[in-house]
C-alpha cells in the first residue's frame, strides 16, 4: 500500500470567514446558512448550557479573527453518527463577535465517553482553534470545573505532569453560562494537545 | 471494550511549527509550551458528518454562485479537482471540502480588507463540495490574483486558494492552502516558508492538468489532499466504523 505524507497545514488567515461563515460576513445568497451555527436542532433531553469565551494572544489582546469549532458527545456520552440522540449535532462553529471576539455556543452538557482502555473520561468538549498567525489548528479540551469527581479520574487530566496547568482547561460557571477563555501564550497559557 | 489503534501521529517536523517569526503574526499567537501528546480516543476519532442535502446546485461553482443572473465572475476560468485520501492511500469519501479565495485581482470580499484592487460584483469567493465514493472532488472558479499584505514592507501572497477539509474525524481536521504550479511568488512567501521543507511545500502546489481541461472553456489544476490515516492492524479488535 502506498504511503503518503499528510498535507501540511497552513494558517486559515484573516479571511477564514469568507469560506466558513460567509453569511456572518454579509456574503449572502451562496449558502442558506452558516454551518455549525445551530448545535441543538431538535428537542433532545439533557441540560442546556451556554459556553462563552475569548481567545487571547501573548499580549493579552482578544483575537477578533479566530474561528472556533467544538465537537462533543451528547448527554449520554454518544456522538452524532455513532448512536447519538436525535436533534443534536455535537458540532458547532463560531466566528466570534466581530467587535469583541467573544464566541458563544448553545449546546448540551456532554456525558462521559470511554477512553481507549475503557475507563470513563470526564465530561469534556473538544475545541479546535484556527486564525491568522496560527499555522496548525490548535486542539484543546474544555472540562467542567464543577465535575470534580469525574475530573479527578479522567485519563487525560491525570497523566498531565504539570498539574498546576490543569485549571486552564476548566470552564467555570458564571451566571447563566460557562466561561472558557483560551490563552495562546504566556501567563495562564492553555494546555494544547498533540492528539 | 473500545480499544482502537487510533490515528497515526502527526509528523510535526513536516507541518509548520507554531512559532515562525518571519510570519509576524505567529509571534504572539504561538504557544510557548509544547503540546501534550495523547492517544486519540473516541472524542477525536469521531467527527461531524455532512450529507449531500446541505449542498446547493452552485455550491462548487464560484464563477456563478454569487453572480447576478446571466453574469459571471471575471478572470481565468479554472477547474480544480483531485482526491482526498489518507496517509495509507485510502480514499476519504463523502467528506466536506470548503474553499475560499480572492478574486482575479487579489481582492477578498471581507469587511476588514482594504486592498485597492476592486471587488468583482459577480464574485463572492467561497464554495464547497462533498467528495464522492472515491474521494474525488471538483470545483469551478477563477484563478485568484496575488495579494499584498502587511507583514514585511513588500510581501505578496502567491495566488492561492484556502482549503478546509473535515475527513471522518476531528483528528483529521485540516486547513491548508493550495498554490499554483510555476508561480515564482511561492518561494518568497513567509507563510509558505513556515513549512520546513521544500518537499512538503511541493505537495501544496497544484499541477496544471492539461488532459483535465475543458476545451474552449476552462483550464484544469489537479490538487490531491492527504489526511491523517487511521491505523488498522491485525490486532484491531473491532471492525472499521463500529
Amino acid at each position: 500500500m502506498n504511503r503518503y505524507k499528510e498535507s501540511p497545514s497552513q494558517t486559515a488567515g484573516p479571511y477564514v470567514h469568507i469560506g466558513c461563515t460567509p453569511n456572518f460576513l454579509g456574503i449572502d445568497g451562496i449558502f442558506p446558512e452558516d454551518l455549525g451555527t445551530t448545535i441543538i436542532t431538535g428537542n433532545p433531553e439533557g441540560e442546556r448550557i451556554t459556553i462563552k469565551g475569548s481567545v487571547f494572544d501573548g499580549t493579552g489582546n482578544p483575537l477578533k479573527d479566530a474561528l472556533i469549532e467544538i465537537w462533543q458527545a451528547d448527554p449520554s456520552g454518544k456522538f452524532a453518527g455513532r448512536g447519538g440522540v436525535e436533534g443534536f449535532t455535537g458540532w458547532g462553529r463560531s466566528p466570534g463577535d466581530m467587535d469583541t471576539g467573544e464566541f458563544t455556543f448553545e449546546t448540551l452538557k456532554p456525558g462521559r465517553v470511554p477512553f481507549t482502555d475503557g475507563r470513563l473520561q470526564a465530561p469534556h468538549v473538544t475545541f479546535w482553534i484556527v486564525a491568522r498567525g496560527i499555522n496548525l489548528g490548535l486542539h484543546t479540551r474544555m472540562y467542567f470545573a464543577d465535575e470534580e469527581t469525574a475530573n479527578a479520574e479522567d485519563p487525560i487530566l491525570t497523566r498531565i505532569e504539570h498539574q498546576s496547568r490543569i485549571p486552564t482547561l476548566m470552564a467555570v460557571k458564571e451566571g447563566d453560562h460557562y466561561r472558557f477563555d483560551i490563552r495562546l501564550q504566556g501567563e495562564g497559557e492553555t494546555i494544547f494537545f498533540d492528539i | 471494550m473500545t480499544k482502537t489503534n487510533g490515528y497515526a501521529a502527526r509528523d510535526r517536523s513536516w507541518h509548520p511549527p507554531a512559532l515562525t517569526p518571519l510570519y509576524k503574526t505567529s509571534v504572539t499567537r504561538s504557544p510557548r509550551f509544547a503540546p501534550i501528546g495523547a492517544a486519540t480516543s473516541l472524542s477525536e476519532e469521531t467527527g461531524p458528518v455532512f450529507g449531500h442535502d446541505i449542498l446547493g446546485a452552485k455550491d462548487n461553482d464560484l464563477i456563478t454562485n454569487f453572480a447576478a443572473p446571466g453574469e459571471m465572475a471575471i478572470g481565468p476560468r479554472i477547474v480544480v479537482q483531485g482526491h482526498v485520501r489518507d496517509e495509507f492511500g485510502r480514499p476519504v469519501p463523502h467528506t466536506l471540502v470548503e474553499v475560499w479565495q480572492a478574486n482575479a485581482g487579489g481582492r477578498y470580499r471581507h469587511k476588514k480588507e482594504g486592498y485597492l484592487a476592486p471587488l468583482d460584483p459577480n464574485f463572492g469567493g467561497c464554495g464547497r463540495c462533498i467528495t464522492d465514493e472515491n474521494g474525488f472532488y471538483e470545483f469551478l472558479t477563477v484563478k485568484p490574483g496575488p495579494y499584498p499584505w502587511p507583514n514585511g514592507p513588500d510581501d505578496w501572497r502567491p495566488a492561492h486558494i484556502h482549503v478546509s477539509v473535515f475527513g471522518h474525524s476531528f483528528a483529521q481536521r485540516l486547513i491548508t492552502q493550495m498554490y499554483f504550479e510555476g508561480d515564482p511568488m511561492i518561494w518568497q512567501c513567509p507563510i509558505v516558508g513556515t513549512i520546513p521543507t521544500r518537499e512538503a511545500i511541493e505537495t501544496l502546489v497544484a499541477k496544471l492538468d492539461r488532459p483535465g481541461s475543458i476545451p474552449m472553456n476552462s483550464l484544469c489544476y489537479q490538487f490531491d489532499i492527504t489526511l491523517r490515516g487511521r491505523r488498522q492492524t491485525m490486532f484491531e479488535n473491532r471492525m472499521e466504523g463500529m
